[in-house]
């Protein structure tokens, strides 16, 4: 079937089908109820047995503004952004030109036949739909005639794509789930789509869905809902936040969760407190408070709501109360691209606050990772008494991803060294910040342990290891010591990077989050070719552990891939290596900032060219 | 003239659960001789002993500023927290949350309360969070050396002479509006009002704030000042005289018809408010609104329970938090069974 030719219109030659292998982009506007479409096209592809990915890209505005949202199918599973757009569904009057003027040649363009989009290029395959009229057939309801012009697109791109109808079916029930009126006029809009791209519109393109088998047993999720449910199911039982876009859906969603699955089914009685503070300070203030006294609390936030956390974040550190913070990074403060992605927050959250201050980070990759680091967050902050930050980033926590589905958590949580009523009964005594262990992490007893060891008076840096008031200079400096100590223990507990790597290989790349996917497409790229072989190290968090330098000397040329423009883990790799000049001298940065999660072709180019330029 | 902690006399009397008052006493004060704040830390420990109170199940929680050093002056046997500059109320929100069993007793300031931790305090009010919060209001700025407060009244002066021009902030006012179920203002020179609003303080079940004068010795004890002793002496103006029953005692006194008013506090407790010389009932919101607007205009220095609402929801009734402390629950209450995942896995698949 794949090697079936079919002629382009526009074009004489003959193109081989393109199967499984393209991205839709779908441009509307925003508010317009284009999501439940978009969310069914992709869902009737993935129920095809072919990888999807999904991309929301998104103005800061409630209604009116262009949005736009890529799909991706992949029969290689690559589920990173594609940079290139195969076709295009333009809905939005107001940018259809310009999106119509940045596609390749050879694409193809669904849109409303009025805009008269044919005469702008001809090097393209239109197909207009009358969407408007169309609608008028679905429904009398104005209001609901622009929502069901968006289902008549995935009727029209459902047969031009060659999607079986009854998968769209399929996903339209379980888009809309029990709502029978929904779910039957939005299977008549589909219809009405799919009849009229059968009736009117002579396929002209390459692009097609065949059934494949690469979906069975896969999920799609988006990384916030993994985040929540990981956080729910590590037993969190205080949650607190202040909204912030891309971060409220993880709490969102979390309370759903929370409702759900986490009411005492005896009493009826909710084993969890969520609140809305007032803002990110009290929110990280609550984190602390709760911990403090025993709890597994946690909030949620971006970058501007790291930064106001800075002060609390620092005394979490120095009086040693754990605490986790979710940091679903964005693009820079205020107006501007708050909706748009980035690793910009790497250097600043981990040396956050004040005076000497450094945190345990944790990177997830993929949804699989946000729901496996919501428990382990919890373990590393109790085991370490020390706030820790999960770094997740608006494209794996706002956007659909594939997934295997989540392993339940088997582990016992780690609650940390916490000594109760008998244990200071055994003891006989206790100090707060005295060493015992030698890795530098105390023992902590909570508020409301009946014993008259266990009370102690909590306070910033200045205290003795009973936790007494001092500004001795010896003893400060002892402290300062100690954590350091602690944050070296912590190297061998933190998750520890993900290599591939073979001998040989010259080109070693670095990368963390999201970047992952598009380094994992671009080695390909760069084996198919051009004949470069790769090895890799996926950073999963701070601090490193000793295998980065060991991977650093193993390779000649070292390319750090990173989503922020001023090669914020590069600096922190230098600085970890930095005794050694020779490796130091090795590393390479491969930047991407525009605010567009980054694609494979980008990061392949750059390395080429500076592959190209090493002599 | 304010007794300091480590100065009241040690006494051998044991309380309804065995402790002498020795045994709620904190550290050495090192505020300055006749601080204000010592006398209030000194009526804590009172209260507390009085009361019978178990230390362990005390959190004492502060900001940053001179009150908020208080937290280690009493209750050594009580886990405290010192956090930063104007936010003790949300630690003071997460330590309840996590463990309801616990009596949260916030200490703090007027710049701490009324000018940086504003925001904190305003919504620690409207959530009537189960804490006791006292704010030990000078007016003036200790730790940086005699700063105006927010509390500061229009037109009292500096030790330099310097005028305040701003109007104050009436941290009471504020508490009765936005939701406060136990408002009381207090003064430091005197003692025994001040233990019976605290004590009335741990019988009640939401948001208890004490504004309490407390003479900054060393900044603002001045003539113009109107947060000296010399002016609180020679101003405080009872509303009522205030008595408190707590719930394991009997009532013996009798009071004759309205002489005064019993209010039933959560616990069971009573608060006593014998009458003076106006007729005045803390359970109406409007007219304590009223008396403190009259105090204003009048620029009266009144004392007592400014309100009382004993019934009102807390916080943690609106949550709908189950009995047992959220913090010790086990992980087969905290983690839901494998089944649950398994489901919500099949709804994304």
């Amino acid at each position: 079937m794949s090697t079936e030719t079919l002629v382009g219109e526009s074009k004489s030659a003959v193109r081989p089908a393109i199967v499984n292998d393209f991205s839709i982009q779908v441009a509307t506007v925003n508010g317009s109820g284009s999501q439940s479409s978009n969310n069914v096209l992709m869902r009737s592809i993935f129920q095809m047995g072919v990888p999807v990915s999904g991309k929301n890209l998104f103005p800061s505005n409630i209604q009116g503004l262009p949005t736009w949202f890529t799909i991706r199918a992949s029969k290689s599973s690559y589920v990173a952004r594609k940079r290139e757009v195969d076709l295009l569904v333009a809905m939005n009057p107001q940018t259809a030109r310009e999106d119509v003027a940045s596609l390749g040649p050879g694409a193809a363009v669904v849109y409303e036949e009025t805009l008269g989009l044919e005469k702008t290029r001809s090097d393209l395959v239109f197909y207009p739909v009358p969407f408007s009229d169309l609608a008028k057939e679905v429904i009398d309801e104005v209001r609901l005639r622009k929502l069901l012009a968006n289902m008549i697109y995935v009727g029209v791109v459902g047969h031009l794509l060659s999607i079986d109808k009854d998968e769209i079916h399929a996903a339209v029930e379980k888009q809309f789930k029990s709502k029978a009126k929904a779910v039957e006029l939005n299977v008549k809009a589909v219809e009405i789509g799919f009849a009229y791209a059968e009736k009117h519109l002579t396929k002209s393109d390459p692009l097609r869905v065949e059934r494949m088998d690469a979906t069975g047993g896969k999920i799609l999720i988006d990384g916030n809902a993994a985040g929540a449910l990981g956080s729910m199911f590590a037993g969190v039982t205080v949650v607190t936040w202040y909204p912030i876009t891309p971060s409220s859906s993880l709490v969102e969603q979390l309370i759903d969760y929370l409702k759900a699955y986490r009411i005492d089914e005896k009493t009826g009685k909710a084993t969890f407190a969520v609140v809305q503070a007032e803002d990110e300070l009290a929110a990280i203030g609550m984190v602390l408070g709760a911990a403090w006294a025993g709890a597994r609390s946690m909030t949620s936030t971006s970058g501007p709501g790291i930064s106001l956390m800075a002060e609390f974040v620092g005394l979490g550190y120095y009086a040693e109360i754990p605490a986790v913070i979710w940091d679903i990074q964005r693009v820079g403060p205020s107006t501007g691209l708050p909706t748009r992605t980035a690793q910009g927050d790497v250097l600043s959250t981990y040396l956050l606050s004040h005076g000497d201050t450094k945190h345990i980070l944790l990177f997830p990759s993929s949804a699989e990772e946000c729901f496996e680091f919501g428990g382990t967050a919890f373990d590393l902050a109790e085991r370490f008494q020390t706030p820790i930050f999960v770094m997740s980033d608006l494209d794996l926590g706002m956007n659909i991803w594939m997934s295997d589905p989540f392993s339940y958590p088997d582990k016992p949580l780690d609650r940390g060294k916490i000594l109760d009523a008998a244990a200071l009964e055994k003891a006989k005594k206790f100090a707060r910040y005295r060493d015992i262990d030698g890795d530098g992490i105390p023992y902590r007893t909570l508020p409301g342990t009946r014993h008259p060891l266990a009370a102690y008076f909590t306070r910033g840096s200045g205290h003795t290891a009973d936790a007494e008031y001092s500004e001795r200079p010896d003893v400060y400096q002892e402290n300062l010591d100690r954590l350091a100590r602690k944050f070296e223990t912590a190297r061998r507990y933190v998750p520890g990077p993900v290599t591939d790597e073979a001998d040989g290989n010259e080109v070693g790349i670095i990368a963390f989050g999201t970047s992952h996917w598009a380094v994992l497409e671009s080695r390909d790229q760069l084996r198919a070719e051009h004949d470069v072989s790769t090895s890799y190290l996926r950073i999963r968090a701070l601090p490193f552990n000793d295998e980065l330098a060991g991977f650093v000397e193993r390779h000649e040329r070292i390319y750090v891939v990173e989503q922020n423009r001023d090669a914020q883990m590069l600096q922190l790799v230098r600085m970890e290596l930095a005794e050694n000049a020779a490796l130091v001298a090795r590393l390479r940065s491969v930047l991407h900032y525009d605010g567009l999660p980054i694609d494979a072709r980008s990061v392949t180019d750059e390395i080429l060219r500076q592959e190209r330029s090493k002599g | 003239m304010a007794t300091t902690v480590d100065e009241a006399p040690a006494s051998r009397k044991t309380n309804r659960i065995g402790l002498t008052q020795t045994d709620y006493k904190g550290k050495p004060s090192t505020l300055c001789k006749g601080c204000g704040h010592d006398s209030i830390s000194s009526q804590l420990v009172k209260a507390f002993f009085e009361y019978g109170i178990e230390p362990h199940r005390v959190a004492k929680l502060s900001g940053i500023g001179c009150s908020s050093k208080t937290p280690a002056y009493f209750l050594n046997r009580s886990h405290g927290f010192n956090a930063v500059h104007g936010r003790m109320p949300s630690i003071a929100t997460g330590c309840v949350l996590a463990n309801r069993e616990l009596i949260a007793v916030g200490v703090s300031g007027d710049g701490d309360t009324a000018s940086i931790g504003i925001g904190q305090f305003v919504h620690l009010l409207r959530r009537n969070l189960p804490v006791v919060y006292i704010v030990e209001n000078n007016g003036v700025y200790g730790l940086t050396k005699g700063q105006f407060s927010a509390t500061a009244d229009l037109g009292s002066k500096l030790k330099t002479g310097v005028s305040n021009d701003l109007p104050a902030i009436d941290l009471c006012g504020l508490a009765v509006e936005l939701g406060a179920t136990y408002v009381a203002r207090s003064f430091a020179g005197d003692p025994k009002q001040v233990v019976a609003l605290i004590q009335g303080a741990f019988g009640h079940s939401g948001t208890a704030v004490l504004d309490i004068i407390s003479p900054c010795v060393t900044f603002n004890n001045h003539a113009g000042s109107t947060k000296s002793y010399t002016w609180g002496k020679d101003n405080e103006e009872l509303i009522h005289e205030v008595d408190f029953i707590p719930h394991f005692e009997d009532i013996e006194v009798e009071y004759g018809e309205g002489e005064a008013l019993s209010v039933e506090l959560h616990d069971g407790s009573h608060i006593v408010l014998k009458k003076l010389e106006r007729d005045y009932d803390p359970r109406n919101r409007r007219r304590a609104m009223e008396l403190l607007a009259e105090a204003h205009e009048k620029q009266q220095f009144l004392t007592g329970l400014v309100y009382v609402d004993p019934k009102e929801k807390t916080f943690l009734d609106l949550l709908n938090l189950v009995d047992e402390p959220l913090a010790t629950l086990s992980v087969e209450r905290v983690r839901p069974p494998r089944s649950a995942l398994e489901e919500i896995m099949e709804t994304l698949a």
